[in-house]
């Protein structure tokens, strides 16, 4: 009797010691990071690293959280004569001003890497963050790309030869504030879903502040005073949650082949250019 | 249980979510709904659209080819669907926005299995 309540007990905690195990690994990303209800772990000092979840907020399909492209009149954004000039060349698939998916010239559509800042301001999803001696490293889901901001000391380069991420360096403005500037973007990439434009000029800030153990916080600000009168801010502290270390980052990856299909598909017929 | 949790679901989505969201808004009837039962051909999981494609016999008899949109595999997941959701020859009943144009295209809201599990799709496209 004593033998089976022991072998019962026994069968009953490894149950409940395994279960937990088994949940952790299948673990949904709403699950994951902090237990409820406990008070998070103080923020390290100089230290964003970690794999980094916004939830819903990053994929931000009217344009950025901050300044969607939505209509109202609070986010109507500063244009500059060349700026609207160059807002209206552009065709979203998105937005007030989106047109049939058949229409669009977005580059991204037609997988053109989305560079800085639309990485940020379109489906900005899982991202891990990781710190070496001399950079930090950004690996963003979307895309599956990747990213370098110098922390060596150097400054930005002079005229440099455009690239769709820019080049970036970065310093700490506090122990829990890492701030990146970035410019010599490619002229070609789209600021955000909605089509808002940069030129070569374009600045961008990007601003992470560790605020605890789990959260991180990224505010955005678009500085490019070829298309707008000021400065705006893109973003304005969107919440990341720290994942656990074994999490494992979805692939999200732009296929011509796939798109091809999409558009024979659903694209086409659906903006009236021949049913399949 | 599961059914009335989905309807809620389904229910604060058409709520909360601004009209002319994502990509493809402009193409889509957002007023109509339409259900079907219908006899899965592919269900094809991928950028940037999952779609499902079904044969549906109209008036005359004639075969139309049917596909029907939604989100992309990382929204889907997150919502319960997968890869393995449909087979050929599933038979389910799809809830979906039709396109203007009268084109056998349209985007899916949801969709009952044939074991009877309702999925619902993400509608913030």
């Amino acid at each position: 009797m004593l033998k089976l309540l022991l072998a019962r007990t026994t069968a009953m905690v490894a149950l409940l010691m395994f279960t937990p195990l088994v949940h952790a690994q299948t673990v949904s990303r709403q699950q994951a990071g902090a237990v409820e209800n406990q008070k998070p772990a103080a923020a390290p000092r100089h230290d964003i690293s970690g794999i980094w979840d916004p939830g819903n907020n990053g994929i931000q399909p009217l344009g950025p959280r901050a300044m969607p492209d939505d209509g109202k009149p609070e986010h109507q954004l500063p244009y500059t004569p060349l700026g609207l000039e160059a807002l209206n060349t552009h065709k979203p698939s998105n937005g007030v001003r989106s047109v049939l998916p058949g229409e669009t010239n977005d580059p991204v559509v037609y997988c053109d890497p989305q560079g800085i800042p639309r990485e940020d301001l379109y489906e900005l999803r899982t991202t891990q963050i990781l710190q070496t001696p001399l950079n930090v490293i950004v690996l963003y889901e979307f895309g599956k790309i990747w990213r370098a901001v110098w922390t060596d000391g150097r400054d930005l380069p002079k005229d440099p030869e455009p690239r769709w991420f820019g080049y970036s360096v970065g310093k700490w403005e506090d122990d829990y504030t890492f701030v990146v500037q970035t410019s010599g973007m490619d002229e070609r990439t789209w600021v955000d879903r909605a089509g808002r434009p940069h030129s070569a000029e374009l600045r961008v800030e990007e601003k992470f502040h560790r605020v605890d153990h789990d959260t991180l916080e990224l505010t955005v600000t678009i500085d490019d005073p070829k298309m707008y009168t000021k400065p705006w801010v893109a973003l304005d502290k969107l919440h990341f949650k720290l994942q656990p270390p074994n999490f494992d980052v979805r692939e999200m990856i732009c296929s011509p082949t796939e798109f091809a299909e999409y558009n024979k598909i659903i694209g086409n017929p659906a903006s009236g250019k021949g049913a399949q | 249980m599961r059914n009335k949790l989905t309807t809620i679901f389904l229910g604060l989505l058409l709520v909360s979510v601004p009209l002319f969201a994502h990509h493809g808004a402009a193409a889509y009837d957002t007023d109509k709904k339409t259900t079907m039962k219908v006899t899965v051909s592919e269900w094809f999981w991928a950028n940037p659209h999952c779609f499902l494609k079904f044969d549906v016999k109209d008036d005359k008899g004639n075969v139309v080819h049917w596909a029907l949109e939604s989100s992309n595999p990382a929204d889907m997941v997150n919502l319960g669907w997968s890869k393995e959701t449909f087979k050929p020859g599933d038979q389910v009943t799809v809830t979906f926005m039709p396109v203007k144009n009268g084109n056998p295209v349209g985007r899916i809201q949801n969709v009952v299995l044939a074991n009877g599990q309702t999925l619902s799709a993400r509608v913030v496209f």
